[in-house]
């Protein structure tokens, strides 16, 4: 399959590329790079607006990507709104929806594993409506303690808003039970799909969730193009979001009337190139079937914690039960004087030989402090990553903790 | 020779190991502390001047081998030096005295002590520091 994808011929520092940073971002299939390129070469134009051929062909390529991604979530095209990324989709769930019937001492609940995407957007209405942030728990493995959620969610708040797939931990949360307590208390649920949507089926009647958030460029798309799915109910009640050119239907000098959903949250001139190659990205994986993404992600993870586990000084974090994980690891090495091998450094030599992993906080200094840590490092898999890529990486692995336990006695002190 | 083993020199692992100057001053005068919000490495520079001399000096925080090992040698090189001595400090003064080859990603966690040391510094001072952009 590597060979679908350009980025793969790359040498690094003369090395085959082992992209193990695919939670970060996919790499990108040819017919989705092409598919960018043809468009500008052949179809541009702005959309909804020109009644020549080309801004007719450009309005059909673009929608028929909306048309797309509501068949692969199982959704009304009109429920599929188009932003920058997931992030900007919550920011315009936290504006639009949340933010008008917010009041003082209402409650909005998150869990402890949240991304910073789905943290600040919340608190920085919750600031200025004067409004509580309360935060489901997670123990030792990284599991959502779910007697406490109960508790917290008969405490009625605005919306409780949570991620299928933690970016850290890899815990799949139990979405579909959150969800029906979570509605037998009339709380409106967001689920934060950017780590969940890329890996496995993701239905949006099944599990009932009022609003999903997911970015193309981590299913192989291209950057610049998130999705926000809401239920068609809530979209038409909600307030506008960014005002402009393309959501009215009619202005004023006085005033303005919105248009309908979905361009009512759609101003300006989106990504069009952008999701027109999302939608080459989309049944790039329609082709493959999600059932077997989903299955090569479980092979993958099962093989890389079987052979990480039989690394020295090794501490793995997330769920010990491979089934309750998806596609990603975050581990610390230490030294054999328990010296933390930082994860900088750690990355640092695995990028010497061509391995790209993720070091750092991922963007959640929250939950690294609970965890009390300073950084983890992480490899996170897709659909073009292979046995042998962990193999190399182990490999390499190996190396990183001779180098970090040379004798050092000799040295003068 | 590979980079790494450029890098990871036992020089600069012993310092990430076995840092000397590790800890906390009591009343320190310059008191700073900094993070790389890319990496969330962290360091606090402490230092007890006696005269306009630096007459102690100490570092703690959570970092790299790299960030770390640094600290180390700066708070060794600060000792005994006089401030109009150690104002003007610099990167490539930094670089020498690790004495390593570095990428631009890594030069950061080798300046974050650099960088916390002359803010703490200069704000001690009361003064802007016009010359430096870390």
């Amino acid at each position: 399959m590597k060979k679908d994808f350009p980025i793969f011929k790359r040498k690094i520092n003369g090395k085959n590329l082992v992209y193990l940073d695919s939670g970060a971002t996919s790499q990108k299939p040819a017919i989705v790079i092409n598919a960018e390129k043809e468009f500008y070469e052949n179809h541009n134009a702005n959309i909804n607006r020109g009644i020549h051929t080309l801004g007719d062909e450009a309005t059909r390529m673009y929608e028929d990507t909306r048309k797309k991604v509501a068949k692969f979530i199982n959704s009304n095209f009109k429920e599929v709104i188009f932003t920058r990324n997931a992030t900007e989709s919550i920011n315009l769930v936290a504006r639009s929806f949340l933010k008008p019937i917010l009041k003082e001492n209402d409650l909005i609940l998150l869990t402890e594993m949240e991304h910073h995407a789905n943290l600040i957007p919340w608190q920085i209405i919750a600031k200025e409506s004067k409004a509580k942030i309360e935060y489901v728990p997670i123990d030792e493995e990284g599991l959502l303690d779910l007697d406490k959620a109960k508790k917290l969610l008969s405490k009625k708040p605005k919306i409780f808003a949570f991620t299928h797939v933690s970016n850290v931990l890899g815990t799949i949360n139990p979405v579909k039970e959150l969800i029906k307590i979570a509605h037998s208390y009339n709380v409106p649920v967001l689920i934060d799909g950017a780590q969940s949507v890329p890996h496995f089926k993701t239905d949006v009647k099944e599990l009932d969730c009022d609003f999903l958030v997911f970015s193309a460029h981590k299913m192989l798309g291209p950057t610049g193009v998130g999705i926000l799915f809401g239920k068609k109910e809530l979209l038409e009640k909600m307030e506008v979001f960014m005002g402009g050119g393309d959501m009215i239907k009619e202005a004023y000098y006085n005033g303005f009337i919105p248009d309908e959903i979905p361009n009512k949250f759609e101003a300006g001139t989106p990504n069009i190139a952008g999701v027109v190659a999302f939608g080459k990205a989309i049944e790039y994986l329609e082709n493959l079937e999600m059932k077997n993404v989903e299955k090569n992600d479980k092979e993958l993870i099962n093989y890389a914690l079987k052979k990480l586990s039989k690394i020295k000084n090794i501490e793995i974090y997330g769920p010990k039960d491979s089934k309750l994980r998806s596609s990603l690891i975050a581990f610390n090495c230490y030294t054999n004087d328990n010296v933390l091998i930082h994860p900088h450094d750690l990355a640092t030599i695995l990028d010497e030989n061509g391995i790209a992993i993720r070091a750092g906080h991922h963007c959640c200094m929250p939950l690294h402090e609970k965890l009390n840590l300073t950084a983890t490092s992480r490899i996170s898999f897709y659909v073009y990553t292979t046995k042998e890529d962990i193999d190399v990486f182990i490999k390499c692995l190996e190396e990183v903790n001779k180098i970090f336990n040379k004798e050092i006695e000799v040295i003068s002190k | 020779m590979k980079m790494s083993e450029e890098m990871y020199t036992e020089i600069i692992l012993d310092y990430y190991k076995n840092p000397k100057n590790f800890g906390n001053l009591d009343n320190p005068e310059i008191k700073f502390k900094d993070l790389n919000p890319s990496c969330g490495d962290v360091v606090e520079i402490q230092v007890k001047l006696e005269k306009n001399k630096v007459h102690d000096v100490k570092f703690n925080g959570k970092g790299c081998a790299i960030s770390l090992a640094s600290a180390e040698l700066l708070t060794e090189h600060l000792k005994g030096k006089n401030i109009d001595e150690i104002k003007n400090l610099n990167k490539e003064e930094i670089l020498e005295l690790l004495g390593i080859n570095l990428s631009e990603i890594r030069l950061k966690c080798a300046l974050l002590p650099l960088k916390v040391f002359k803010v703490g510094l200069y704000n001690y001072l009361g003064e802007k520091d016009e010359g430096q952009n870390y």
